[in-house]
């Protein structure tokens, strides 16, 4: 699709306003709707536009895949490793009242570092399976 | 009437479409019923992530359905007394909205009561999603870390023909 100019100009301008819509889907998950799931997937969906437009094989430089594998198993054990954060601070697992001194806070933090990991791990699994499957109709690389 | 022409479209083009048509209906169905978390999801995920994936594995298989071989009686049967025994189960459910239904009487009015203070955040929707069901939520998250991998595993590599091969 390289040779759509218009298309190429108008996504390049929307791409970033979609991945800051993400960012601000992800931090104010706790005030309005939203949360990590639609975050990484409104984040994945901007790295979709961009491999439609410019192609798998740009889409690859920007995310490589191992780096976005890597993320998939970032963002469970994020969420993985805030429970057991609770745990060594003396509550029970996934428990995130030990988080900060008062526990409001530490529920308030609990909840936006596991988001965080939600929307890793969401945006980066979608962003490998559109790889996955945009990649299959290429013909084969070593 | 979108899903009936769903099921009657042959041409999968058309078909996936459609398909993100009917996720955007839900959507604005959710979002009338006051779901607004749940509407962002829908549009998102069904209407958005699910047609692309749709268009990709359309572009790599076929765009036209096969003709089936012969009628579906025993799964049309299935989805005809499953559909029956919802509809005969409807006139037992509380009435939409009554306060005094059991959703709204076994754990709920405590989760309003204790969000703001003992959580401090306005959505309760995100509370109760990452803070009283975070084991849920941890296991939603496992599933799709798994189907990344499972997907990953299974079209991401990109076969390499042995050594020496002319191409």
């Amino acid at each position: 699709m390289k040779e759509h100019l218009i298309l190429r100009v108008i996504s390049k301008e929307l791409i970033p306003f979609v991945m800051l819509f993400a960012l601000y889907v992800q931090m104010h998950g706790d005030y309005g709707p939203g949360g990590g799931f639609q975050a990484g997937v409104v984040f994945a969906a901007a790295f979709v536009l961009y491999g439609l437009v410019f192609g798998l094989k740009t889409l690859r430089k920007v995310a490589p895949v191992a780096v976005v594998g890597a993320l998939v198993a970032l963002g469970l054990l994020i969420y993985a490793g805030t429970g057991v954060a609770g745990l060594l601070l003396g509550g029970t697992y996934l428990e995130y009242g030990p988080l900060a001194h008062d526990p409001v806070h530490g529920h308030h933090y609990g909840i936006m570092v596991i988001e965080l990991g939600v929307g890793i791990t969401v945006a980066a699994v979608m962003i490998t399976i559109f790889q996955s499957f945009a990649g299959r109709g290429e013909p084969e690389q070593d | 009437m979108v899903a009936l022409t769903i099921v009657r479209l042959r041409n999968i083009f058309a078909v996936v479409m459609l398909s993100g048509i009917y996720s955007f209906l839900m959507a604005t169905t959710f979002l009338v019923l006051d779901a607004v978390d749940v509407a962002f999801t829908e549009a998102a995920v069904g209407a958005g992530i699910t047609t692309v994936l749709g268009l990709a594995a359309m572009a790599l298989t076929t765009d036209r359905e096969k003709i089936p071989t012969h009628w579906p009686t025993l799964p049309l049967a299935v989805v005809v007394v499953t559909g029956a025994i919802l509809l005969y189960a409807v006139p037992d459910m509380p009435r939409f909205g009554a306060a005094d239904s059991p959703i709204h009487r076994h754990v709920v009015p405590r989760y309003i009561d204790e969000t703001p203070r003992a959580i401090g955040i306005p959505n309760i929707v995100t509370s109760v999603l990452a803070d009283y069901r975070g084991y849920d939520t941890l296991g939603e998250v496992t599933v799709i870390f798994t189907a990344g991998v499972g997907v990953l595993l299974l079209l991401g590599r990109t076969r390499r023909r042995p050594k020496g091969s002319t191409k």
